[in-house]
């Protein structure tokens, strides 16, 4: 840092300071006035996230709780945590959450020439065959399942 | 290239979003504490709700009508938005985001694209991502894109909500259509004067000289004549995310006479404005602080009031614009009035800092230190540490009978799938 003149009366010079240019010099966290640096700090690495790697398309990811057990073949228990990524097509064989008959559904998707059968995964419930043209919603398609153990 | 892209009654979306049952229902959402109806659905249009209309005035209206009503559920709405803007801006980098449900985007280097191939992508993207149907205007300036989303809008039935001004005669014919009333930034002073000109329509307007344009206008209308003219003069304003002021105001559950409560609403009301504050890093200068009555009872004694106060120095301490506020609200309180409605509004505002220190007067050191342990605590474990003033026991006590849960930000709340 240098000093420039501003300004001069007879008894006082006045000096303001030049501060320059701002120059970003990067520091280390670790302090190092004695001993060693710690030798892990050239392969900081970040921690692992579920979130990062559960959640491929952030915008379009949303969460559902499973109710009932149509699906447990799948995996799907009740109460599970489902992560469903809106932006996937719908697939044959995909397991997607519909909207039906006004309520939310958690199926296999089985999808044919002119129709789409909802199919659960447990002997107790039966497929729900959609004709083409009826109101379904393929709501989003599931890419996890979440579970307590 | 330009374009405005605008979600077709957000909140009512938002809403259809995880209930979908609610698709081709006419449905409605009300404003905070159930106030007035501020998004309705097109069934809810054409059935004849006005906007703003107050809800006790329309409750039976909804009834006979199968209307279904929602209250305002402000963090669903905000994570949804959200979600519509970060979609946006994989399209382009250069995004201006509006407001909640709008926002401006800008191509530049796009040359080759067909707008109107690109713009079903995008309205494509968004609406299978996350349910939010928008409708799209294009055009070589903002203002023209303004236009051009009004058209997509209007006839949705031929754009399907996207329209894209390319030609100079679809610019002309757009102007033409499009009313001068209905016009971005034409305020109503202007009008007035647009109108002695016989000005009805933009196109109208674009054939006026620009010498009495700028005169009568000032800059801003020429650059708003040049912009539906077709030369880009409007910018895209980058600077839209942090605010130019801050409110809270609210209308009450019940009507308050006493002061002591009015004090308590405002310094919380304060208090929140200076959350925000610090949340964008600001620090304000004015505070403005309003009181009103019931406007809707006609036989009660009518008193609204306001007062301005600027301040010593730049602040963001709840402490010390709660006891500022206070202040204000003391000077215009009258006795013998139902308030119904008050608000806190900070303006002035100015990047924390760079704020200009007074030599005489200042904020004490440790409130900085104090909001930052409140702001900690109160994100860790809720809205617990409060300032003295405020209610312990209550928070909005907003009145919110048809409130959705929070499906995107509380895992309490998130859809069930049987």
């Amino acid at each position: 840092m240098s000093s420039r003149k501003v300004g001069e009366t007879n008894v006082l010079t006045f000096f303001t300071p030049d501060k320059g240019k701002n120059i970003n010099i990067p520091i280390s966290n670790n302090t190092v006035s004695a001993g060693f640096p710690s030798p892990a700090e050239d392969f900081k690495e970040k921690r692992i996230s579920l979130d990062t790697s559960l959640i491929h398309n952030k915008e379009a990811t949303f969460f559902a709780r499973v109710s009932g057990r149509s699906m447990i073949g799948a995996g799907l228990d009740d109460g599970d945590l489902l992560v469903i990524d809106r932006s996937l097509e719908a697939e044959n064989g995909k397991i997607a959450v519909c909207f039906f008959d006004g309520e939310f559904t958690v199926k296999r998707l089985q999808i044919e020439k002119d129709s789409i059968t909802l199919m659960p995964e447990n002997k107790k419930y039966k497929p729900i065959k959609v004709p083409k043209g009826s109101d379904l919603l393929i709501w989003g398609i599931v890419t996890y399942v979440i579970k307590a153990v | 290239m330009f374009a405005l892209v605008d979600c077709n009654n957000f909140y009512a979306s938002c809403e259809r979003a995880f209930q979908p049952q609610y698709n081709n229902v006419p449905i409605a959402v009300l404003s905070n504490n159930d106030g007035c109806f501020i998004s309705r659905s097109d069934e809810a249009k054409k059935l004849g709700l006005p906007m703003a209309a107050p809800a006790f005035k329309y409750r039976r209206f909804c009834e006979d009508n199968g209307i279904k009503v929602f209250s305002s559920n402000y963090p669903l709405y905000g994570d949804m938005s959200k979600r519509v803007m970060n979609i946006l801006s994989t399209f382009t980098p250069d995004v201006e985001v509006y407001s909640i449900d709008e926002a401006f985007l800008k191509f530049e280097g796009f040359d080759d694209y067909d707008f109107d191939v690109y713009g079903r992508e995008i309205q494509h993207k968004v609406q299978k991502s996350t349910g939010i149907p928008i409708s799209i205007g294009m055009a070589p300036t903002k203002a023209l894109g303004k236009v051009a989303n009004k058209i997509a809008k209007k006839f949705r039935s031929r754009t399907n909500g996207v329209f894209v001004i390319n030609t100079n005669e679809e610019r002309v014919k757009a102007l033409k259509w499009t009313k001068i009333e209905t016009v971005w930034g034409v305020g109503h002073g202007n009008l007035k004067r647009l109108k002695s000109k016989n000005v009805k329509t933009a196109y109208d307007f674009t054939q006026l000289s620009d010498d009495w344009v700028k005169k009568q206008m000032a800059i801003i209308g020429l650059r708003l004549k040049k912009d539906l003219e077709g030369i880009p003069t409007l910018e895209l304003d980058d600077d839209t995310r942090d605010r130019k002021a801050i409110a809270t105001t609210r209308s009450f559950e019940y009507t308050y006479s006493d002061i002591e409560n009015i004090k308590e609403r405002i310094s919380t009301f304060a208090g929140s404005c200076a959350e925000k504050l610090r949340s964008q890093n600001s620090s304000c200068n004015h505070i403005v602080v309003f009181l009103r009555s019931n406007k809707h009872k006609k036989d009660e004694p009518q008193h609204r009031n306001s007062a301005i106060i600027t301040l010593p120095y730049a602040t963001d301490s709840s402490l010390t614009i709660s006891s500022y506020a206070i202040e204000a609200v003391r000077s215009i309180y009258k006795q013998g009035i139902k308030y119904k409605k008050a608000g806190v509004v900070v303006s002035g505002l100015v990047p924390t800092n760079e704020r200009q220190l007074d030599l005489f007067l200042s904020e004490d050191p440790k409130h900085h230190e104090i909001m930052k342990v409140m702001d900690s605590v109160n994100d860790k474990y809720g809205h617990k540490v409060k300032i003295a003033n405020q209610d312990l026991e209550r928070t909005w006590k907003m009145r919110q009978e048809h409130l959705s849960p929070k499906y995107t930000t509380n895992i309490n709340d998130i859809i069930r799938v049987k």
